[in-house]
């Protein structure tokens, strides 16, 4: 047991050295500017009062290892500096999209995540009938899909003139929850679309690649029926595939919002980064891409670490 | 339309697309050499299907020009005309034609995605096969780099690089060669780790092979079949995330003709239930489809003869 | 003898195909097969005779990629051709049983043993979960499994090899099966372990008076578990008769040339008086990570003489191979070469050291590159350390093909794929000989061929020894092929050489504890033999 605890321990310090690493490369981005940021940024307008004002303003003054301290401490307390576009507190505009964004993926994860799991153990258990060839070839194509595609397809099907649902994602007047639902629910169902089929795909290849494995032939010699077969004896097994499969899609949904956030105009982190890399408003930029890259690491550190209690060699020692 | 028409449609279409494909098969069975019409004839109608589209595509973007009735950036209309005999598929949002400009982007998005991922390849594979065949400290130091690298979501990092270079074509090009070769380069070294610890490689070293050799002789030719497949992935993964930063107006930039901003700028349209911008975006994922039928159908050969 | 209300288990013309490419191939040519209550058929044959695929067809059952495609399969009345899926769920597991190759392999490593136990049973309905849970408890116990109590509890990565072999025919016991199907159950254990499993097979069967089917390739094994002997060779039977008889006087000259090959032996040739040793591994103490593998190893090998290195699996004789071709710097210790000490690390070894001391590997398979032509395989060592180019190494690559015995013209322009296991492995040994080398390391070269292809693998290296003045370390696990080819004997256990000599000293009394448990639990062609070692260890026990 003590050895188990050991590994996710290590696996977790591993997570944090990793995120510290990632605030480095985008703290760095800023340095690695081709010529003097400040006066690209300003342009026309740049006067050498200005540009020093600037260059104060983002700390570009100072040493390096200096502003990195203080930007990470700064980045620890939860400031991510001044919106160089509107003087807004960075913090304050990521805040109120968070929140936002998060809904949408969960939203979106809640019926992708059961959904592709069903299908996929079906289509593993039909394999080559009908019903699998089809799925695979839908989820195929889906995949092959560019989101906005998908989510113009939805609008004009489902929205536009006479459509049911709304195609812009409008939240003022503090929707209640079943509101909400209704009014998101275009993004949601194009985020599921898009993520549903990569996971039924790798779901219903994780099991498969069990199936020619020994032990299944066993469970089949015993007189066990395919369901259990499955259920019982090739799941267990293809959970860490599996696991891995979700926490990637997961991840893919709060990254892969920026576009569908971008057609439905979601007032989410997606919306804001996209706006602020035209502007090149670059602390807001890099706040959001820290909060993105936290989320990601963090879902991959839950999948290995998920993944590792799932395997009874790991769990079990000898 | 109703989703009835739409769904009789869309079955039409696949009907017809599944018989181009199998005449498609017929000719270039027959027209092939033995051995490739041996492999070909084992190809799905999908995948028949997916070869016969990429073909397509890779004509009309070699012989833009001639195929294309109007130049790719000249306004030769009003604004949003609708579709006539004369501009087959109406005007853009500035009134330059449609159908003309759909062909040069295949020519752009096309070039560029295939560009910018053989860039990823080259990359990607030689550092992949390098730290396998390694090992040791240089093993260490290119996989915690690309780890690192890969924590950083692709879209977010492409956008916040692209937001320090500035946005163009090179750039992009660069910044997503650098993203997607981390990916490769994962690829390739594990392929090479299976292939590494195989007793004809352990017999060349022993021989006292030198690493270019071993790399070249021994390891790559057992590495292509799945790095082949691989491409057609990152292929298309390159192709859509350029075609979401055109989209997003941060990618190929105007007036080069480009399926993903064609759909940006004309996207309003699509409330007034006219379906011109979804073309383009049509055009992406059909290339997007085919590429993966074929891969997929390469993909499940690789696997079934290791048997 | 046989009557007819006594049969269990008929098999008339069977015929079953297997799916390669495009095309459905023979792979059981129209066997006949009848088993009788409580009776135990042996299945002999080589690799590709359609031994497992037979075996598995009794269940009503063919793999992905096959299937029975004619004749007739009837257990206990049953039509397993015609019956149902669901009728077939309800026979398998609960009347007939089977027992898989790789118990390791053949436990789900999620399960603990005691719920994998239990599931047939219980969803047969023959127990409820907690009768099961005893019962396993009392099969473990009969099958002389440490902690019964305890041991099912556990799951398969905590139990070894020959204990999980055990607790796979306890659970195929679990419903009492009228028959169960033995697929190599021992082929992947060491001797000394092979030994408990049959025995622990053997009882248990008895006591159940169960009907098996036991397949296997080893002649001794199959001596000491069956009643009737049925011998196949691609996918027809050869002959059948009862055992003894079988083993007295086989008719047919296929299994005659099975039998011949068991009592091959080259005669040894003199002990060396003096010489330099081509090759001395002196003092070496290595291993991975924190773990010594290899303990204070020390031994000589002269010219023209092969010595042989035994032991059983985690002996370290593989170790001490990569210890000296420098895959493994020893921590202590060194490799002398004619007289000089080897650098560690072959990194380090002169191109010319390198060539001296090559390497035949066990699998063919792996140890040549498929895209590779056999030109290229044969011919680089050639190129690169003899420097031959065009013609002379075209010519060169031609009379290595010809030396073991591959017409050239036919071969040369074949990849690995294109040849069958013993033509790969003679392109290994092609390319060990190109170097010109002094000494080979043989690393099982014959355990994964067949006993005739093996053997000719054997006179092949024979003869090129004579040819070529070469010294062979020949690292086996069978004792049988140290019989046929080795002068000297080295036998090491858990790291340590536990006794060395000639080979005539080696089988002769007194030995070395451990080397007489070694050879006494090799099987002999005896059926009796298993009866009078258990005995005989029993007895000796006692005392």
């Amino acid at each position: 047991m003590s050895h188990i605890a050991n590994m996710i321990l290590k696996r977790i310090a591993l997570g944090i050295l990793t995120l510290f690493v990632v605030s480095l490369i985008i703290f760095l981005a800023t340095e690695l500017l081709p010529g003097n940021f400040a006066q690209e940024i300003l342009g026309q307008s740049a006067t050498p009062e200005t540009v020093a004002a600037l260059r104060r303003q983002l700390g570009l003054d100072q040493p390096m290892h200096v502003r990195y301290a203080g930007w990470l401490m700064d980045v620890l307390r939860g400031d991510f500096g001044e919106s160089l576009a509107n003087g807004m507190a960075v913090s304050d505009l990521i805040g109120r999209r968070l929140g936002n964004t998060l809904y949408l993926a969960l939203y979106a994860a809640a019926i992708a995540v059961p959904l592709s799991l069903a299908l996929g153990i079906l289509a593993a258990l039909f394999r080559n009938s009908f019903f699998d060839r089809f799925a695979n070839a839908s989820a195929l194509t889906s995949i092959s899909f560019p989101e906005f595609f998908v989510a113009y397809i939805l609008i004009f099907l489902l929205a536009g003139a006479g459509g049911a649902f709304p195609s812009m994602a409008n939240f003022r007047g503090d929707p209640s929850f079943g509101e909400y639902l209704y009014r998101a629910f275009l993004p949601a169902f194009t985020l599921t679309l898009v993520v549903t089929a990569h996971m039924m795909r790798m779901t219903r290849a994780a099991i498969i690649n069990l199936l020619a494995s020994p032990y299944i032939e066993m469970a089949q010699l015993k007189g066990m029926n395919p369901m259990r077969v499955i259920v019982k004896h090739a799941l267990p097994n293809a959970l860490a595939p599996i696991i891995n499969v979700i926490a990637l899609n997961l991840a893919y949904l709060i990254t892969g919002v920026v576009v569908v956030e971008v057609v439905f105009v979601y007032p989410g982190l997606g919306q804001l980064m996209v706006d602020s890399v035209a502007a090149r408003d670059m602390p807001v930029v890099q706040g959001v891409a820290l909060v993105f890259a936290a989320a990601y690491v963090f879902l991959n550190l839950a999948a290995d670490v998920l993944a590792t209690l799932s395997n009874p060699r790991l769990v079990h020692g000898r | 339309m109703g989703l009835i028409t739409g769904m009789f449609w869309l079955a039409v279409a696949i009907v017809l697309g599944l018989a181009a494909g199998w005449i498609f098969r017929v000719a270039v069975v027959a027209a092939s050499p033995r051995p490739i019409a041996r492999e070909l004839r084992t190809a799905p109608l999908t995948a028949s299907f997916g070869m016969l589209v990429i073909l397509i595509y890779i004509v009309v973007a070699v012989f833009a020009p001639l195929v294309a009735p109007f130049p790719e950036t000249e306004v030769v209309g009003t604004e949003y005309q609708p579709w006539d005999d004369v501009h087959v598929l109406g005007t853009d949002n500035l009134g330059r034609d449609m159908l003309s400009r759909l062909i040069f982007a295949a020519r752009n998005t096309v070039g560029i995605a295939f560009i910018t991922t053989a860039l990823a390849f080259i990359l990607g594979v030689m550092t992949g096969l390098l730290a396998a065949s390694v090992g040791g400290w240089v093993d260490q130091v290119l996989s915690r780099a690309v780890d690192v690298l890969m924590a950083i979501p692709a879209l977010i990092f492409a956008l916040l690089l692209l937001t320090i270079v500035g946005t163009s074509i090179v750039n992009m090009i660069l910044v997503i060669a650098l993203i997607d070769s981390t990916r490769v380069f994962r690829l390739a070294r594990a392929v090479a780790m299976n292939i590494v610890v195989m007793d004809y490689v352990e017999a060349a070293r022993l021989r006292g092979e030198g690493l270019l050799r071993l790399n070249i002789r021994e390891i790559l030719p057992n590495a292509m079949a799945p790095l082949v497949a691989e491409f057609g992935l990152r292929f298309c993964f390159v192709f859509l995330m350029i075609s979401a930063l055109s989209f997003l107006g941060l990618g190929i930039q105007p007036p080069t003709a480009d399926w993903g901003s064609m759909v940006k700028d004309n996207a309003t349209l699509i409330s007034f239930g006219d379906i011109t911008p979804l073309l383009p975006a049509g055009a992406i994922a059909l290339l997007t489809v085919c590429v993966n039928f074929v891969v997929d159908w390469q993909l499940h050969r690789a696997s079934g003869l290791k048997e | 003898m046989l009557d007819a209300n006594d049969i269990l288990l008929s098999m008339k013309g069977l015929h079953i195909e297997g799916r390669t490419d495009e095309e459905w191939i023979e792979i059981v040519k129209g066997v006949d097969l009848e088993l009788s209550k409580g009776e135990v058929l042996g299945l002999i044959g080589e690799s590709g005779a359609g031994k497992s695929t037979i075996g598995l067809a009794a269940m009503g059952f063919a793999r992905d990629g096959c299937r029975i495609s004619g004749g007739e399969i009837t257990f206990d009345g049953i039509n397993m051709r015609t019956a149902s899926e669901a009728t077939k769920r309800g026979l398998r597991g609960r009347r007939i049983a089977y027992v898989a190759q790789s118990a390791a392999a053949s436990f789900n490593p999620a399960h603990k043993l005691i719920d994998q136990y239990s599931e047939g049973p219980v969803k047969h309905g023959v127990m409820s979960r907690e009768e099961a849970e005893s019962d396993a408890t009392d099969l473990y116990r009969r099958m002389q499994l440490p902690d019964p109590d305890s041991i099912g509890f556990r799951y398969p990565h905590q139990v070894s090899g020959g204990q999980l072999q055990r607790a796979m025919t306890a659970m195929a016991m679990a419903c009492r099966p009228d028959l169960i199907i033995f697929d190599e159950p021992t082929t992947a254990l060491d001797v000394t372990t092979q030994i408990e499993v049959l025995a622990a097979i053997r009882d248990i069967v008895e006591q159940f008076d169960t009907a098996a089917l036991y397949i296997t390739h080893d002649l001794a094994v199959v001596a000491q578990m069956a009643d009737r002997i049925k011998v196949l060779l691609k996918g027809e039977e050869v002959e059948e008769s009862d055992t003894r008889s079988m083993l007295a006087s086989p008719t047919q000259d296929y299994t005659k040339s099975l039998w011949a090959v068991r009592t091959h032996a080259r005669p040894e040739q003199p002990p060396v008086i003096e010489g330099k040793p081509v090759l001395s591994v002196r003092n070496v103490t290595a291993g991975y990570g924190a773990v010594d593998v290899l303990k204070d190893v020390s031994f000589d090998i002269h010219p023209r003489r092969t010595v042989a290195v035994v032991g059983e699996s985690g002996s370290g004789k593989s170790t001490t191979a990569r210890v000296i071709t420098g895959l493994l710097p020893p921590r202590r210790g060194e490799v002398l070469f004619n007289g000089e000490a080897l650098p560690p690390d072959f990194r380090r070894r002169t191109r010319d050291q390198l060539r001296q001391a090559q390497m035949i590997y066990q699998m063919a398979d792996t140890a040549l590159n498929p895209k590779l032509k056999i030109r290229e395989l044969v011919g680089r060592p050639a190129q690169m350390y003899l420097g031959l180019r065009g013609k002379a190494l075209e010519e060169r690559i031609r009379e290595l093909l010809s030396l073991i015995e591959m017409e050239p013209g036919d071969y040369i322009d074949r990849l690995p794929s294109e040849l069958s296991g013993g033509q790969k492995q003679r392109i290994g040994i092609a390319r060990a000989l190109a170097a010109e080398p002094q000494f080979i390391i043989c690393d099982e070269v014959t355990s994964a061929l067949d006993q005739l292809v093996a053997e000719g693998i054997l006179k092949l290296l024979d003869r090129l020894q004579g040819e070529f003045d070469l010294a062979y370390m020949f690292i086996t696990h069978d004792l049988a092929t140290v019989k046929a080819i080795a002068d000297e004997v080295v036998v090491m256990k858990d790291g340590v050489v536990v006794e060395m000599g000639p080979k005539s000293e080696m089988f002769q009394p007194p030995h070395d504890p451990y080397t007489e448990l070694l050879l006494s639990s090799v099987p002999e062609m005896d059926p009796d033999w298993l009866t009078g070692l258990l005995e005989a260890r029993a007895t000796a026990a006692d005392n």
